[in-house]
C-alpha cells in the first residue's frame, strides 16, 4: 500500500486494520544472486539500489538481529557534505542529493530536515582551515558559507558570546545539511527493497563464508548454508569479525561512541551546531529532545557502552558552548560500535576474493553516507568495479599511500 | 487559598508543625514539610496537573515516585526555570512556584486537545506515511508545526545561575536504596566494620517499608526503621547519603550519583552548589532499588483519578492524605488487598474491588469483607468515565454484563516490576522470571548483588532478609564477617497474583505509555506492520522514550506483545536499559568546567611581564599568548603587529617563546635515540651546536619540527611546536619504551621549567651583551646555530641558542621560569637605547612568513617532508620513524603539491590562507584545483601580502601567475608563484 | 573504566591515552614494505581478550600493555610495556 495522506485517512476510518507489514520478514532461500551481510542502513540501501538501479532483485539482506539495530538506529542523525578532500566531497554530496529525493523515492517519510549545519571556529588558524574546506566545497558545487561572529550570533544567540574560554569567532555553514529520522531510514529502505522483491531475513546470523578457488560460493548462517554468486559485507562496527570469516584483515579498529538525548523541551536550537574548541555536536529532534555527542571513548570496544569520563568531558563542552544547556537534563545515553579506519575514511571496494565486496570503515560518519554508500556499493557489486564516486575508497590505498585523511591524524584510528 | 480538603486529621511522616505555602499555576496552596509537590496537590484536591505529549489529554498524578509519567511541571521561574520535573519527586519548600506545561491557553482548556479527535489518523508512526509532498514543505510547513506542538516544557533558555561540584568516594560496600533491604544490608555491613555508603534518592529513608506493612504492624515498622536509622547514623564507618540518586554504573563498578544539595530550597545558599556529582568506587555493590507498580491498560486509564494502588497507599500513609472518597480497586494482584485494608482503616470507602482472576485469593476476599466492598471476580474495569477534572465512574465487565460504578478514584495494580536498571547497564539483558512474574536481573557484574524487591522479594520482611544476606555475601567477598540484624515477622505484603496487562475494552484509548501517548492500538498496529522486535516496537511507537523512560510502560508492552504474538513472556524481552536511571542535569556533570574554567588556562612564566607591556592575548591551544602590544588606545592589531615587525627588522625586539615544548634528553644513548626519532641525523651534531630537525610519524608524514641542541656529549635539548608538545612527548615516550627499551638514556619534559625569550634584530647582540656574565657573544665565538650554558644578570643560570625564526640576527635565551620576568625586564632595559619593543604572535607570523618557515598551517598532518621542501633532510643511512612508509608511491608522487611562496600581482590586493589555487583562467571546479594557501601575512618589507601555499608542480611554476580563489570570502586574486623564502634568501642576516 | 597502573595503582581511564593493539611488532629495514604496511595499518581487531597500549599520561608516563576483553571490558592484567619489549 502506498503511503499518503489518503491511505492514512482511509485506514483511520477502518480502525487502522488494513495496514500490511512494512517489509516481508523473509526466510532465506537456498540461493541468491547477491547476499548482503548486514541489515543496517548501508546494507538495506544497497539492496534497494541493487534492485532499483541494477535490476537485481534475487537479493537477500541477512541480519543477525533486527534490521537497523546497529548504527543507523543509534546515531545523532546528522547529514552534511562539508568535506575537504577530493575523495570525499563528491561522494558525500551525492549522498546529500539522494537524501533530498529519498522520501519520494522510497515512499517513506524519513523527515529529512535541511536545517543547516554550522561548525564553529575559535581561532584564526581554524577559520583558515574551515575556509579551505568551504572553498573546496564550493569548487565541488556544494553550498558553504563562512560566517563571522555576528552572523553566527544571529542564528545561534544562545552560544556563549560573553564568557567563553575559547571565544566564538565564526562558523562554516552548510545550509543544506541537517538531520534525518534515523530509524525511518532503515525501515524505509527495507520496505522499498522488499517491494522490489528483496528478501530481508532477520535473526539470520552469518557464521562463515564459503570460498572455493579464490571465489565466493555462499555463506553459512544460523539458518543454514545459502549459496550466492556475490556477497557484500556491510557490517560496520563488526567489519573485522565478518571479514575474518573470509580470511581478511582490515585497517580498522572497533571503537565505542556515546550519544545522548535530553528530555523534550520546546524549540531551542534550530540548526545542527558543532563546537570547534572540542568535539561536541547538537541538534534538536522534532520531538524536542536535544541530541548530542562527541568523541569516541578511545579504546577498542565491542560493547555498546562507554565510560563516565567521556560523559563528563562532553557535558563540559556542551555547557561551555551553550550555557543554557546547564539546567536541562540528559535522559538517555547509549553507545554504538564504530568501524574506525586508519585514515578516517571508508572502504567501498572489491576484495582479493572474487565475488566478495567490502563496505566498511565508516568511523562515525556512516549515517550521512547511507544513501550514497548503498548506491555506490550496489554499483560496485553489480558492475564488479567501483563507481567514480567511490573510486578513492580503495582497500589498497594504505599500501599505495593514497590516504584520505581529513584531519591529518595519521594511522591512529581513535584520533579521527 | 484552597484548603487541604483531602488531608487526614492525623498520620503520615509530614511535619504538621511546619506549614508551607506554594503556588501551582498561579494559585496559592499550602502543604507541610515532608510533602512532595504531588502529595500537596493531592491534599488540596487538585487532580488535573498536566497534558499529555501527543493528544494533550488531561492527566493527573499516577504514582508516588520516579516512575511518574503524567505529573510533569515547570519549576521555578526566570533563569532557574526547569521543565519536566516530576511532581512526585519535587520536595515541597516554602515559596515553591510551579506550573503545568505543554498546554495553551490553559491547563483546563488546551486547544491542542483537539488532536484527540484526529486520534485514528495520528496512529503509531503516522508521520512516516505522510508529509512527503511537496518535498520542500517539510522544513517550511510541517516540521515547524510539529516542533511547536511537541517538546513538553520550556527551558529557561538562559545561562544557569547556580554552581555544581564533583567529588569522589571509595568504600567497601555501596548500598543503593534505603528501603527495608538496603537498611538491613547497611546494618549488617556496618556492624562488621566495613566502610559503607548507603544512598537514597528520597529525602527520607525507609522506602516502602512502612507503606507496605499491614495496619497492625505499622507502629512496629516505624520503630524498627527509627532504630535502624539511629544505629546507622551512630556508626562512623557508615555514610548515609539521602537526596542522592545513583544514575549509572560503568565498567569495574564505577558508580555515579547525583546529590540534590539544594533542590529542596528556594535557591542554594551562597557559594554552595545546587547539586553535586559523586563518583563512587566501591568494592561491592548491593542494588536495593525496590520495585515499580505495573498499571493495567483499559480505556481512558489515563484520566485524572486513575492511580497506582501502591501510590494510593503511599499518599495515605506517608503523606496523610486521601486520594479520593469512593474508590474502585482494580487489581490482579494481592498487593492491592493492602491498599483496601489501609483505605478502610483510614475511613475511606472502597466501593468495589475488581479482580480479573477467576478465583480471588483469600487475602483479597478478606480485604473486601473487612472493607465492605463488593468484590467482582473474573471481572475487569474496561473504562474510566469522567472529565478533565477526574474520574466519575468505572465501567466494569463482570459475568458477561457491564455495569457502571460511581467513584472518584480507580486504584489499579497489575503487579510489581523490580527496578533493575543498575544491574542491567553493564550489558546484561534481564530475563523473564515466572516465579517473580517479572523481568529479573541475571548475570550480574562481578561484585554486584541485587536485594529486596529489586530481586523479587516484594514484602518488607523478605526484602529485609535478602538485604542482610546480600551484605553477608559482600562481607565474605571482602574477607570480613558480621551479624545480621533482627528482622521482625511482619508477614509483609502478599504478592502473588496472575499476570494481567490489558482489559478487554471496546472503545476509547487504553494507554500503555502514558507520557508518550502510546496505546494498545498503537502497539497492536506496530505488530501488524512487522515492527515486532521489541526494539522496533519501541522506536516505531515511541514506547518508553519519554522522560520516564517507560518505567511503567515497558513491561506492560512486553506482555501485550507476547499476547498479540501468542508467545510466552519467557520469550519476550524488554528494551535495553540505558543510563541514566532518571534524567540528570547536564550542568551537574559539567561541574565547574564551564565558562572561563572550561579548560585550564596555561600562562607563560613571562605572562605578568606581557601584561605589564599591555599585551592583547590570544588563545593558542591551552595557552594564552601575547598577540600584539598596542602602544596607544585603539591601535589595531594590524598596525601594532606591523610596527613590531618593523622594529625587529630595523633594530631589535623581544618575544615570549616560552610556550614551545622543551624536552631534556640525557644519557649515553641519547644521540642514538634522536637519530631514530628524527628524519635527519642528530648524532653528528657537535657539542655547543643546535640543528633544525623534522620528525615523521610512522606513516611517513611530518609529525613536528623543532631544534635539537647538544648541550653536552650526552645531553640534548629538544624543542617542539607549541601545539604538538604533548603529542610529541607521548610519541617519544612510545619510541623510547617500546622501540628502544634497552637504550641507556632518560628524558623529561622541561617546558614549564624554563622561560624562553627571543631577542631578534640587528641589535640583538648589543642588547644581550649587557646582561650576559662573562660570555663571548662575538660571531666567531658564538656563531649561528650555536648553543651554550651560561649565566646572565650576575649569576642566573641560562641557556643560550643562536637560532632565528624571524630571519634576523637572533638569540633565544632560556632562564629558569621564576627568573623569566626579571631577565626580560633586564633585556628591555638594556634595549632602551635601541628602542626595543616586545612583539607578539602576529608580528612573529609576519616575520616567519617572510622567511618561509613552516608552522601550523603547513604542519597539518597531511604533508610530507618533501612537500615542505625538507625532503633532503631524510637520511638514507639509518632507520628512523617513518622512513619506510614515506617511500610509498603516493608520498613521493612528483604531482604532490609542494611549498611555494605567493605574492599578489597587484600589490594592493590581499589574499587569505584557506584560498585554493587554480590556473588563472580555468573554470572554478574541483578538477582544476592545484593546491591551497597555508599561511598569509602582510609584509612591511615588501609592503604587500605574502603567502605560503602548497601547489602542484610548484617548483616548475615559479614565476607563473595563478588564481587564489576564496569564494567563501568572495575573493579571487591573481598571485605570482615564487620561492617560499622572500626575505634574505642567502641567510646572511641570521649569520651576521 | 578503571585501569591498574603497576606504578600508580588503580586509576580512572581518563588518566590514560589508549593506542590500540600492542600485538604488531615494528619490522626491520630489511623486511619488505608489505610488512610495514601491515604493521602500521592492519589489525586483528579482536572481539575478546586484547593486548593494548595505554600511556599513563596523567601519571608516571609509562606505556602499559593492558590485557582487556573488548566485549565485556573486563581487565585481565597489566604489564609495563618496556619490560615486555626488552
Amino acid at each position: 500500500m502506498k503511503y499518503s495522506i489518503f491511505s492514512l485517512l482511509s485506514q483511520a476510518f477502518q480502525g487502522n486494520k488494513g495496514w500490511s507489514t512494512a517489509w516481508r520478514d523473509a526466510q532465506p532461500k537456498d540461493e541468491y544472486d547477491v547476499i548482503i551481510v548486514g541489515g543496517g542502513g548501508h546494507g538495506l540501501a544497497t539492496a534497494h539500489y541493487l534492485a532499483k538501479e541494477h535490476g537485481l532483485t534475487n537479493v537477500a539482506v541477512l541480519e543477525k538481529g533486527y534490521i537497523g539495530s546497529g548504527n543507523v538506529g543509534r546515531n545523532t542523525t546528522i547529514i552534511r557534505s562539508n568535506y575537504l578532500l577530493p575523495g570525499n566531497t563528491p561522494f558525500y554530496e551525492w549522498s546529500l542529493k539522494l537524501w533530498e529525493g529519498l522520501e519520494q523515492d522510497i515512499n517513506f517519510n524519513a523527515m529529512v530536515s535541511q536545517r543547516g549545519v554550522i561548525n564553529l571556529f575559535h581561532s584564526d588558524a581554524q577559520r583558515d582551515a574551515f575556509a579551505r574546506r568551504g572553498n573546496a566545497m564550493r569548487l565541488n558545487g556544494v553550498d558553504s558559507e563562512l560566517l563571522d561572529r555576528e552572523q553566527v550570533r544571529q542564528i545561534a544567540p544562545y552560544l556563549d558570546f560573553d564568557n567563553a574560554r575559547f571565544p566564538v569567532k565564526g562558523g562554516l555553514l552548510q545550509p543544506r545539511g541537517g538531520t534525518v529520522r534515523h530509524d525511518a531510514v532503515a525501515w524505509g529502505y527495507a520496505r522499498a527493497a522488499s517491494q522490489r522483491g528483496v528478501d530481508i531475513c532477520q535473526n539470520c546470523e552469518v557464521t562463515g563464508v564459503r570460498i572455493e578457488n579464490g571465489k565466493i560460493i555462499g555463506v553459512e548462517t544460523t539458518k543454514g548454508f545459502i549459496r550466492a554468486k556475490k556477497v557484500g559485507f556491510a557490517a560496520a562496527g563488526n567489519s573485522s569479525r565478518v571479514a575474518a570469516m573470509a580470511g581478511l584483515r582490515l585497517p580498522i579498529e572497533s571503537h565505542v561512541l556515546q550519544a545522548f538525548v535530553s528530555e523534550g523541551v520546546k524549540p531551542l536550537i534550530d540548526t545542527v551546531i558543532t563546537f570547534g574548541a572540542g568535539h561536541f555536536y547538537v541538534s534538536q529532534s522534532d520531538k524536542g529532545g536535544l541530541v548530542f555527542g562527541g568523541d569516541i571513548d578511545g579504546y577498542n570496544s565491542y560493547a555498546q557502552r562507554g565510560s563516565m569520563p567521556l560523559v563528563e568531558h562532553l557535558m563540559e563542552e556542551g555547557v561551555a558552548m551553550i550555557p543554557m544547556l546547564s539546567r536541562l537534563r540528559f535522559l538517555r545515553s547509549w553507545g554504538g560500535i564504530m568501524d574506525m579506519s586508519m585514515d578516517g575514511s571508508p572502504i567501498i571496494d572489491k576484495t582479493p576474493i572474487e565475488g566478495l565486496y567490502l563496505n566498511a570503515g565508516w568511523c562515525y560518519g556512516g549515517f550521512k553516507a547511507t544513501p550514497a554508500s548503498g548506491w555506490c556499493f550496489a554499483h560496485t557489486i553489480a558492475r564488479d568495479e567501483p563507481h567514480k564516486l567511490n573510486a578513492a575508497f580503495r582497500l589498497d590505498r594504505f599500501a599505495t599511500g593514497h590516504l584520505i585523511d581529513e584531519k591529518g591524524q595519521g594511522a591512529t584510528p581513535n584520533l579521527h | 487559598m484552597t484548603h487541604e480538603s483531602n488531608r487526614l486529621p492525623q498520620g503520615g511522616q509530614i511535619d504538621r508543625r511546619k506549614r508551607i505555602s506554594f503556588r501551582f499555576d498561579r494559585t496559592n496552596y499550602t502543604g507541610y514539610k515532608g510533602d512532595t509537590l504531588a502529595s500537596a496537590l493531592i491534599a488540596n484536591g487538585v487532580k488535573l496537573v498536566g497534558r499529555s505529549f501527543k493528544y494533550h489529554r488531561p492527566r493527573g498524578i499516577l504514582s508516588a515516585g520516579a516512575e511518574e509519567p503524567n505529573a510533569l511541571v515547570e519549576l521555578r521561574t526566570g533563569n532557574r526555570r526547569e521543565p519536566n520535573l516530576r511532581a512526585t519527586q519535587v520536595e515541597l519548600y516554602d515559596g515553591l512556584e510551579a506550573s503545568s506545561q505543554n498546554n495553551w491557553p490553559s491547563l483546563k482548556y488546551d486547544l491542542l486537545s483537539l488532536n484527540q479527535l484526529a486520534g485514528p489518523l495520528l496512529s503509531a508512526g503516522f508521520y512516516y506515511k505522510t508529509f512527503m509532498w511537496p518535498a520542500k514543505f517539510w522544513e517550511k510547513v510541517y516540521e515547524p508545526l510539529i516542533r511547536r506542538a511537541a517538546g513538553l516544557g520550556r527551558a529557561s533558555g538562559l545561562p544557569d545561575p547556580d554552581i555544581y561540584e564533583k567529588a569522589t568516594l571509595h568504600c567497601d560496600v555501596l548500598i543503593v536504596g534505603a528501603g527495608a533491604a538496603g537498611l538491613a544490608a547497611a546494618l549488617t555491613a556496618g556492624r562488621a566494620g566495613a566502610r559503607v555508603i548507603l544512598v537514597e534518592q528520597d529525602h527520607v529513608l525507609g522506602g516502602r517499608l512502612t507503606d507496605d506493612l499491614p495496619t497492625q504492624h505499622q507502629s512496629e515498622g516505624h520503630t524498627w526503621l527509627a532504630a535502624a536509622q539511629d544505629e546507622l547514623r551512630a556508626m562512623p564507618n557508615v555514610e548515609i547519603m539521602s537526596r542522592t540518586s545513583v544514575f549509572s554504573i560503568y565498567d569495574q563498578n564505577a558508580v555515579v550519583a547525583i546529590e540534590k544539595v539544594a533542590d529542596h530550597c528556594i535557591e542554594p545558599a551562597p557559594f554552595s552548589p545546587r547539586q553535586r556529582m559523586w563518583r563512587i568506587y566501591p568494592q561491592q555493590v548491593i542494588v536495593a532499588t525496590g520495585s515499580i507498580e505495573r498499571p493495567i491498560a483499559f480505556a481512558n486509564n489515563d484520566r485524572p483519578g486513575v492511580m497506582l494502588a501502591g501510590a494510593v497507599r503511599t499518599y495515605l500513609r506517608r503523606f496523610g492524605t486521601k486520594t479520593g472518597e469512593r474508590i474502585v480497586v482494580f487489581a490482579s494482584h494481592d498487593g492491592a488487598a493492602l491498599t483496601v485494608e489501609a483505605l478502610h482503616a483510614a475511613g475511606v470507602t472502597v466501593v468495589a474491588i475488581v479482580d480479573p482472576r477467576e478465583n480471588s485469593s483469600p487475602a483479597m476476599i478478606a480485604a473486601a469483607e473487612q472493607a465492605g466492598a463488593s468484590l467482582f471476580r473474573d471481572s475487569a474495569v474496561i473504562a474510566a468515565h469522567g472529565t478533565a477534572d477526574g474520574v466519575t465512574a468505572a465501567e466494569i465487565t463482570t459475568q458477561g454484563r457491564t455495569l457502571t460504578v460511581q467513584c472518584d478514584l480507580i486504584a489499579m495494580s497489575g503487579g510489581w516490576d523490580p527496578v533493575i536498571h543498575l544491574a542491567s547497564f553493564l550489558g546484561q539483558k534481564p530475563k523473564w522470571n515466572p516465579e517473580m512474574q517479572a523481568f529479573a536481573a541475571i548475570n550480574l557484574p562481578k561484585g554486584m548483588q541485587v536485594a529486596g524487591a529489586a530481586a523479587g522479594h516484594f514484602s518488607s520482611e523478605t526484602a529485609a532478609r535478602s538485604g542482610a544476606d546480600a551484605a553477608s555475601h559482600a562481607l565474605q567477598a571482602l574477607g570480613m564477617a558480621g551479624s545480621q540484624p533482627a528482622i521482625p515477622g511482619w508477614q509483609g505484603e502478599p504478592v502473588q497474583g496472575s499476570l494481567y496487562f490489558v482489559a478487554p475494552s471496546r472503545s476509547g484509548k487504553s494507554f500503555v505509555d502514558f507520557q508518550n501517548d502510546v496505546t494498545v492500538d498503537d502497539i497492536t498496529l506496530a505488530q501488524r506492520e512487522g515492527y515486532t522486535s521489541v526494539e522496533h516496537t519501541k522506536r516505531y511507537t515511541t514506547l518508553g522514550m519519554a522522560t520516564d523512560q517507560g518505567k511503567t510502560a515497558n513491561v506492560v508492552a512486553a506482555g501485550l506483545i507476547a499476547e498479540i504474538r501468542g508467545v510466552p513472556l519467557a520469550q519476550g524481552a524488554v528494551t535495553t536499559f540505558r543510563p541514566p536511571y532518571t534524567a540528570v542535569t547536564i550542568g551537574t556533570v559539567a561541574g565547574r568546567a564551564t565558562g572561563k574554567h572550561f579548560r585550564p588556562t596555561r600562562y607563560s612564566p613571562l605572562h605578568a611581564w606581557c601584561v605589564q607591556m599591555g599585551a592583547v592575548f590570544v588563545e593558542a591551544g591551552p595557552w594564552l599568548r601575547a598577540q600584539y602590544y598596542p602602544q596607544r588606545a585603539g591601535e589595531s592589531w594590524f598596525d601594532a603587529a606591523l610596527r613590531e615587525a618593523r622594529q625587529v627588522r630595523q633594530s631589535v625586539g623581544l618575544c615570549d617563546v616560552s610556550t614551545f615544548g622543551k624536552i631534556d634528553v640525557q644519557g649515553p644513548d641519547a644521540a642514538r635515540f634522536l637519530d631514530f626519532v628524527y628524519a635527519n641525523t642528530m648524532s653528528t651534531l657537535p657539542v655547543g651546536k643546535a640543528r633544525y630537525g623534522v620528525m615523521l610519524r610512522e606513516d611517513g608524514f611530518v609529525l613536528d619540527d623543532g631544534t635539537v641542541s647538544r648541550l653536552g656529549a650526552d645531553h640534548f635539548l629538544v624543542t617542539t611546536t607549541t601545539a604538538n608538545a604533548g603529542r610529541v612527548m607521548q610519541h617519544l615516550e612510545f619510541c623510547a619504551q617500546i622501540h628502544c627499551p634497552d637504550y641507556d638514556f632518560a628524558m623529561s619534559s622541561v617546558s614549564d621549567q624554563w622561560a624562553q625569550i627571543a631577542i631578534a634584530g640587528p641589535h640583538a647582540r648589543d642588547v644581550l651583551r649587557t646582561i650576559v656574565d662573562d660570555f663571548d657573544l662575538s660571531n666567531e665565538a658564538f656563531p649561528f646555530m650555536g648553543c651554550a650554558t651560561l649565566s646572565v644578570c650576575s649569576g642566573i643560570t641560562a641557556r643560550l641558542f643562536r637560532i632565528s625564526f624571524s630571519g634576523e640576527l637572533a638569540y633565544e635565551l632560556a632562564v629558569p621560569a621564576d627568573f623569566g620576568c626579571a631577565v626580560i625586564e633586564a633585556l628591555a632595559k638594556a634595549g632602551q637605547n635601541y628602542g626595543i619593543l616586545p612583539y607578539g604572535t602576529e608580528a612573529l607570523t609576519m616575520l616567519r612568513v617572510e622567511k618561509g618557515h613552516p608552522a601550523g598551517g603547513e604542519l597539518n598532518g597531511q604533508t610530507t617532508a618533501r612537500d615542505l621542501g625538507l625532503g633532503k633532510m631524510m637520511s638514507s643511512k639509518k632507520d628512523f620513524v617513518g622512513r619506510v612508509l614515506a617511500g610509498r608511491p603516493a608520498l613521493v608522487d612528483p604531482a604532490r603539491p609542494i611549498l611555494v611562496g605567493l605574492k599578489p600581482c597587484n600589490a594592493d590586493e590581499s589574499f587569505n590562507a584557506g584560498s585554493h589555487l587554480l590556473e588563472r583562467d580555468a573554470p572554478k571546479v574541483i578538477e582544476n584545483d592545484l593546491g591551497y594557501i597555508t599561511s598569509t601575512a602582510f609584509s612591511h618589507v615588501f609592503n604587500h601580502t605574502l603567502g605560503l601555499g602548497l601547489l602542484q608542480r610548484g617548483q616548475e611554476r615559479i614565476g607563473e601567475t595563478i588564481m587564489a580563489y576564496d569564494p567563501v570570502r568572495s575573493k579571487a586574486v591573481l598571485v605570482e608563484v615564487c620561492h617560499p623564502i622572500f626575505y634574505d634568501p642567502e641567510n646572511s642576516k641570521v649569520k651576521s | 573504566m578503571r585501569l591498574n597502573c603497576p606504578y600508580c595503582g588503580t586509576r580512572s581511564v581518563n588518566e590514560f591515552v589508549p593506542l590500540g593493539s600492542a600485538s604488531p611488532k615494528r619490522p626491520t629495514l630489511a623486511e619488505p614494505i608489505e610488512r610495514w604496511i601491515d604493521y602500521v595499518y592492519f589489525r586483528d581487531n579482536i572481539a575478546g581478550e586484547h593486548d593494548e597500549y595505554f600511556y599513563h599520561a596523567m601519571g608516571c608516563r609509562s606505556w602499559l600493555i593492558v590485557t582487556r576483553n573488548t566485549v565485556t571490558h573486563e581487565i585481565i592484567g597489566t604489564k609495563i610495556a618496556r619490560e615486555v619489549a626488552a
